[in-house]
C-alpha cells in the first residue's frame, strides 16, 4: 500500500511531474522570450508563480453559481493529471507494477483536466467563462478523435498490443515507431493534438487573455488557480512523455541515455512551443475543421499505411 | 524576509486600468512589456482578468464615471494587491484637476503604494518605480 501511495505521490506521481512539468513551463517560457528577442523569466519563475497564488493571494468565490463545484473542478484537474502521469511514467521509467499501462485509461484519464476547466467555468457563472468553457467543449470534441486515431495506430503498429508496455519494449527491440511514412504521420497528428489538449496558442480561443479576459480561468484566484496552474505544469511534462513513448521509443536508462531520453521530450515541448510562438490565434470553427477533415484525415491515411506495414 | 512576501514579490501580475487617459501613458506601459524593456525577466506578466492580479496600474484622470469602475475594478481583486499610480493625471489630476468632471486622483478613491510621475513617464521610470515598491515592501 505504501509504495502504491509513493507511487502516486512521490516519484512518477505528483512531486516529481509538478516539478519537473515546472521546469519544462520555464523552458517554454524562455524559448518564448527568446523567439521574441527578450531575455525571459529566472529559472524558479514557474514555482515562484505556484508559492505566491497558493500561499499569499486570497480566494474569491463567486456571488451567483456553484461554489462547492468551482472549487472541486481544480482538485479534479489535478488528481486527473496526477493519475494519467503515474500511468504513462511507470512503464516509461520500467517499474513493473500489476498495472501494465492500458492506452484507453491513459487516454480517459488524459480528458479529466479538460473536463474539469469546463466544470469550473460553467459552475463560476461568469459570462465569459461559460463563453470560454463552450470553447474548450467543442475542441474537446474536436481533438479527442484525432488522439483517439492517433492511439488507434500506434496500436495497430504495435501488431494489436493496448499496453505501453510493450509498444515501449517492441520499440525498443526494432526501431522506433517513427521511423516509417505511417509514424511521421502519426507524430504529426499527435503534436497537434497535443497542442489543443494543452490549450497552447493556436488552440488557446477558450482561455484567450486579450478576447474574454482569460476566458475559463476568469474568475480563479489565490489557490484554486493555483492547483490549475499545476495541473498544466504537470500535462506540459506528461503529453510530451506519452508521445516519446508512442512513437519515439520511450526511455533507456542506462548511463548516457538518461540524457538522450530527457532531449528527446525537451525536443517535443521545442516543437509545441516553436507552433505556438509562429500562429495566431484561430477561431473555433476553423480549429473543429481543421481536426475533423485534415488531421483526421491524416491519422486514417496513417492507419491505413500502418496496416500494409509502412 | 519570508518565503511568502519572496514569491510574492518574484511574480508580480500586473492589471492595467486606463481612466480616461490620452493615451500617452498606456503606451509607456505597454512599452515596458516589449522586448527592449521586457518586464518578464523580474516575473512580471500582464493578466486579462483582475482576479488574477497581484499590482494595479492606474494611469489617466479619474473622472466621475471612473470612479465607480475603479472602485468595483479594486474590490473585485484579490486581496493583497498593490496599487501604483502613473502619470501625472493617475498621481495629482495634471492639468485636469480643476476640471468639472474630475473626481480626484486615485489616491482619494483607492489607497496608493506607488506614484509614478511624469507626462508620461518613460518606460524606465515605470520598471524604477515599481522596482522601488518591490524593495519597500
Amino acid at each position: 500500500m505504501a509504495v502504491y501511495l509513493f507511487y502516486f505521490l512521490v516519484f512518477p506521481g505528483l512531486l516529481f511531474a509538478a516539478v519537473t512539468g515546472g521546469l519544462f513551463s520555464w523552458f517554454d517560457r524562455k524559448i518564448t522570450a527568446w523567439v521574441q528577442f527578450r531575455k525571459g523569466p529566472p529559472l524558479l519563475q514557474p514555482f515562484y508563480d505556484f508559492f505566491k497564488l497558493l500561499l499569499v493571494k486570497e480566494t474569491i468565490l463567486p456571488q451567483r453559481g456553484s461554489p462547492m463545484v468551482f472549487l472541486m473542478a481544480p482538485v479534479f484537474a489535478v488528481f486527473g493529471a496526477t493519475m494519467s502521469a503515474v500511468f504513462i511514467l511507470l512503464p516509461l521509467f520500467n517499474i513493473t507494477t500489476g498495472f501494465r499501462g492500458d492506452l484507453l485509461v491513459i487516454f480517459y484519464l488524459l480528458t479529466i483536466p479538460s473536463f474539469s476547466y469546463v466544470l469550473g467555468a460553467v459552475a463560476s457563472g461568469n459570462p465569459l467563462a461559460a463563453v470560454g468553457g463552450s470553447r474548450e467543449m467543442k475542441l474537446i470534441l474536436s481533438y479527442e478523435l484525432t488522439f483517439l486515431l492517433v492511439i488507434a495506430g500506434v496500436i495497430g503498429k504495435a501488431s494489436q498490443n493496448f499496453d505501453l508496455y510493450s509498444i515501449i519494449q517492441m520499440q525498443q527491440d526494432g526501431g522506433p515507431f517513427i521511423g516509417s511514412i505511417s509514424g511521421v504521420l502519426l507524430f504529426i497528428a499527435g503534436i497537434f493534438s497535443l497542442q489543443a489538449k494543452l490549450g497552447l496558442v493556436p488552440f488557446d480561443m477558450a482561455e484567450a487573455e486579450t478576447e474574454l479576459a482569460e476566458g475559463s480561468f476568469i474568475e480563479y484566484s489565490g489557490p484554486p488557480y493555483a492547483l490549475i496552474k499545476l495541473t498544466k505544469y504537470i500535462m506540459l511534462f506528461i503529453l510530451p512523455c506519452f508521445l516519446v513513448a508512442l512513437l519515439l521509443k520511450g526511455f533507456n536508462l542506462h548511463g548516457i541515455n538518461i540524457l538522450w531520453a530527457f532531449l528527446k521530450v525537451a525536443g517535443v515541448v521545442l516543437l509545441l512551443t516553436l507552433i505556438r510562438n509562429t500562429n495566431p490565434r484561430i477561431k473555433i470553427r476553423q480549429a473543429i475543421s481543421f481536426f475533423m477533415i485534415w488531421m483526421n484525415l491524416i491519422a486514417v491515411v496513417a492507419i491505413v499505411l500502418a496496416s500494409f506495414g509502412l | 524576509m519570508g518565503f511568502k512576501s519572496f514569491c510574492f514579490k518574484k511574480s508580480l501580475w500586473v492589471f492595467h486600468f486606463g481612466g480616461a487617459s490620452c493615451n500617452n501613458c498606456d503606451i509607456e506601459i505597454l512599452d515596458c512589456l516589449t522586448p527592449r524593456y521586457d518586464l518578464e525577466r523580474f516575473g512580471i506578466l500582464l493578466v486579462g482578468s483582475v482576479r488574477h492580479a497581484d499590482v494595479l496600474l492606474v494611469n489617466g484622470s479619474i473622472n466621475r464615471r471612473d470612479k465607480d469602475r475603479l472602485l468595483e475594478i479594486y474590490n473585485q481583486a484579490s486581496k493583497p494587491v498593490l496599487v501604483v499610480a502613473i502619470g501625472a493625471c493617475g498621481c495629482t489630476g495634471g492639468i485636469f484637476a480643476e476640471g468639472n468632471t474630475f473626481a480626484g486622483p486615485v489616491d482619494k478613491i483607492i489607497p496608493v503604494d506607488a506614484y509614478i510621475p511624469g507626462c508620461p513617464p518613460k518606460p524606465e521610470a515605470i520598471i524604477a518605480g515599481i522596482m522601488a515598491l518591490v524593495k519597500s515592501k
